[in-house]
């Protein structure tokens, strides 16, 4: 735990004052890590380039974990990929988020019932904040993803036990 | 008054500042959980093999002597190149007076075999009763 992270038992006005000003800071720079698995990835570079800019919502595209805040699971998880996405997770800094985009990562998606080399969900690996449903989904759906994963910074806290 | 240097010093106080400020800021407010797989080295995902301090094989370097020589060159090219108009025909044999300089260096390492991977022909110390040890080349002169 950090010196203020998690360290008060009930909210205050300076507690919460402190929480908006940084979970404004966090969600306005949603740093996405560079990682696409399958044709997911495409949607999602479509995404990030000028036509729908992601960079307006403050996420772009870094090449390390240890930078992004954000990991977009763009594609379909393989079994032998599922370790590799486990350990960029456990590398990634805190506070991390992870938006499975496409039904690949959501649960199997095409590969569900006879796709013998597919982790059935990412979530099985690391624990997914957003779901965005589509086989791929557009970039108007990741980036809707992208949103509702805002709002969940939105209600984090510094306080302890507050649950998002 | 500030003298010019004063300002100098306001500025070093204030960069000072601001990398204090936001490192002291950042050491307050982040989650600090730390754990083994957390802080493993990053390979793109993969298992680190082995230790990053390994030999390197001593033919790189000859390779990132010749590299860093004509990097310099270019470096000292592209102001050259920025008021060569204003200068005329003095900047221009200035620079094909360095080119040729360099271009020597180069055609001595062309010639020493640097610029290939394996050396053509490797000098061998040679062990001769009662003379020494001779490269071949010397031990010639020797029996001329």
């Amino acid at each position: 735990m950090g010196l203020l992270d998690q360290r008060f038992e009930n909210s205050n006005v300076f507690v919460t004052s402190m929480d908006a000003l940084l979970n404004w800071a966090r969600l306005s720079s949603l740093w996405g890590m560079q990682f696409g698995l399958a044709c997911c990835a495409i949607e999602m570079m479509a995404t990030g380039a000028s036509h729908y800019d992601f960079d307006r919502f403050g996420t772009f595209f870094r090449g390390s974990p240890r930078q992004s805040d954000v990991m977009i699971v763009a594609g379909t998880v393989t079994l032998k990929m599922a370790s590799r996405v486990r350990k960029l997770y456990d590398q990634m800094s805190e506070p991390r988020y992870v938006i499975s985009m496409g039904s690949c990562s959501n649960c199997g998606g095409p590969y569900w019932e006879h796709g013998y080399h597919v982790l059935k969900g990412v979530d099985r690996v690391i624990p997914v904040d957003v779901y965005v449903p589509g086989c791929p989904p557009r970039p108007e759906a990741l980036m809707e993803g992208l949103m509702k994963l805002q709002e969940k910074v939105r209600r984090e806290s510094l306080a302890k036990g507050v649950k998002v | 008054m500030l003298t010019e240097f004063g300002r100098v010093l306001i500025f070093l106080i204030v960069g000072a500042l601001f990398v204090a400020i936001g490192l002291v800021t950042a050491w307050l407010l982040r989650p600090h959980r730390p754990y083994p797989s957390k802080l493993s080295t990053y390979e793109c995902g993969e298992s680190p093999i082995g230790d990053t301090r390994i030999r390197f094989n001593i033919r790189f370097y000859v390779v990132a002597l010749v590299f860093l020589i004509f990097d310099v060159e270019v470096v000292f090219l592209f102001p050259w190149a920025t008021v060569y108009k204003g200068l005329g025909w003095f900047a221009l044999i200035e620079m094909a007076v360095f080119l040729v300089i360099l271009l020597v260096g180069y055609a001595y390492a062309w010639r020493n075999g640097d610029l290939d991977w394996d050396k053509p022909s490797p000098a061998v110390p040679q062990y001769e009763h009662g003379v020494g040890v001779h490269s071949s080349s010397i031990q010639d002169e020797i029996e001329v």
